[in-house]
């Protein structure tokens, strides 16, 4: 029988790391049967974007289902997830420079420059290169626990930034980056709540 | 007369020869047809439904010779907010609309208003396919033939008065069928119906048209059905779709897009490489159906390739600042 913590290393976590390749796969067996459609750069890269934003809410959702399912193996499983993030984010981009913009360096420099949703969307991808990289346990130590806890609040940045990205990029209806929106502030909400809530509990016990 | 340069043309671009085969057996296949109804004395009924082949076209000069976009792509992916927002929308959601029958009203600063009924134009106006390029404001491209007239022929029907400065389209208003029109989450959306406007003399332009049918057939509601603008000189919003309602005025229309988005859409629209959406580049485009996914955007022209024909027209104006 094995140990939660065993089981979570050999069982959830690869189960996961197969899953969270799900959507590449069918990603690659669309392109192979040609069913990307019309246009199919833009459904590349509209459908990495996508992903990279459900990873980010799916990261940002593991310490509130912790706190409420108490279920602390989950925390576990949140490098994973955020690297899975940063995994889409790179293909997001790689769609931009490659397919899109064909490494037309010089448009590219002008489309960051002047136009404000790739100028965030850029900048969030810059952004999570430093915690991608801070992401192994010797990083953690060598930054320390609350340096390292500290860099990594710049996902809540990240996570505002790629929905905004999102919702300055379509021309008229924004019911889609609002249903990030509205989920990515429940899972924010979450934790103001949360530290409001200890505060107060903590107080009558300073005294 | 309107005659291609050959140098921008690449041999890939000729039009393949299943497709010429095709259309040379069509217009043959018109021609007996349209022929057999003058000989019988009355012009067949004219059909309505999508698909059904359209009788009489006449092949006209104006063509590119571009190779044309699959009917396919030219019928699934659409920017038609009536049926959504979702490029695959109009083709899901247009499925049971229905196109007839069909009244446009012509009015305003005319001689001759006129409620006409969609038979009553296709049998006044000849109809003729012609292959434009289209050029939406999303950088994306492709390439149709159309079936229609001159939307000039139909100004001129109808005697604009001296008063007439331009002419504004109304596309139908009807939420019960166009499901995009309903009011959506917190009021977003554009402002129904939907508004379109050219100046006079760019109405009278030979090169805009009012479409009814696409590869020799009727419109497909998702494109349009059963008649629509065609201003292949501008950016695709600019071609009113199932329009209802041609208006002559003297004050120059506020359209739908600019009351959205003035900043980013303004009335002219024409398609312009040096001036940018403010959110993307207009300078480069993608082809529909025919770039591979490694292969880098081609070249948007001025005034989509049209310029030898319509840049007179602006003469004079800082096309900058009337976008």
């Amino acid at each position: 029988m094995l140990q939660p913590v065993e089981w979570i290393r050999w069982v959830v976590k690869p189960l996961l790391f197969v899953a969270a390749l799900i959507p590449l796969a069918l990603l690659l067996h669309t392109a192979v049967n040609d069913q990307l459609g019309a246009n199919p750069i833009e459904t590349i890269n509209r459908y990495t974007g996508d992903w990279t934003l459900r990873f980010l809410l799916i990261t940002l959702a593991v310490t509130p289902l912790r706190k409420i399912t108490g279920w602390q193996m989950l925390i576990r499983l949140r490098r994973m997830l955020g690297l899975f993030a940063f995994f889409y984010v790179c293909l997001h981009f790689l769609s931009w420079i490659w397919l899109d913009q064909y490494f037309d360096l010089d448009a590219m420099f002008k489309d960051v420059v002047k136009r404000p949703f790739i100028t965030l969307g850029f900048t969030c991808f810059l952004l999570l290169i430093p915690l991608a990289v801070t992401s192994t346990n010797a990083m953690v130590r060598r930054l320390g626990g609350r340096n390292w806890q500290r860099l990594h609040r710049l996902v809540y940045f990240i996570g505002v930034g790629g929905v905004v990205h999102f919702l300055w990029l379509v021309k008229s209806d924004i019911t889609q980056p609002l249903i990030y929106g509205v989920i990515l502030a429940a899972l924010l909400g979450f934790r103001l709540w949360d530290r409001r809530r200890q505060q107060t509990a903590a107080a009558p016990a300073m005294r | 007369m309107f005659i291609q340069k050959p140098a921008d043309i690449r041999p890939s671009e000729i039009t393949d020869k299943k497709i010429y085969l095709e259309r040379r057996r069509f217009l043959r296949a018109a021609g007996i047809v349209a022929a057999s109804g003058v000989a019988s004395g009355l012009l067949l009924p004219p059909v309505s439904e999508a698909g059904q082949k359209l009788a009489g076209v006449r092949k006209s000069a104006f063509r590119v010779d571009d190779k044309l976009t699959d009917y396919k792509y030219i019928t699934s992916y659409n920017n038609f907010y009536e049926f959504g927002t979702d490029k695959s929308d109009p083709a899901k959601n247009s499925k049971n609309f229905r196109s007839a029958p069909w009244t446009v009203t012509v009015d305003g600063e005319v001689k001759r208003p006129a409620r006409y009924q969609i038979e009553d134009l296709l049998k006044h106006h000849p109809l003729e396919e012609r292959v434009y390029r289209l050029r939406c404001v999303e950088a994306w491209s492709m390439v149709i033939p159309w079936v229609g007239f001159p939307l000039a022929d139909l100004v001129k029907r109808v005697e604009p008065t001296s008063r007439a400065k331009y002419v504004e389209f109304t596309t139908l208003h009807d939420p019960a069928q166009m499901p995009g029109q309903r009011p959506g989450l917190l009021g977003a959306g554009l402002g129904w119906p939907y508004v379109e406007g050219l100046r006079l003399d760019e109405a009278m332009h030979p090169l805009a048209l009012l479409a009814v049918g696409l590869y020799g057939e009727v419109l497909p509601n998702q494109n349009g059905a059963p008649i629509r603008l065609v201003v292949p000189w501008k950016y695709g919003f600019k071609s009113a779709k199932s329009i209802v309602r041609i208006r002559f005025v003297e004050q120059q229309p506020v359209s739908t897009w600019m009351k959205s988005g003035p900043r980013e859409y303004g009335f002219y629209s024409n398609v312009n490489p040096a001036v940018d959406h403010p959110r993307w580049s207009q300078a480069a485009e993608r082809r529909i159906g025919e770039d591979s996914l490694f292969s880098p955007k081609r070249k948007t022209l001025p005034f989509n390739g049209y310029a030898e024909q319509v840049a007179s027209l602006y003469t004079g104006m800082d096309l900058k600042k009337f976008f």
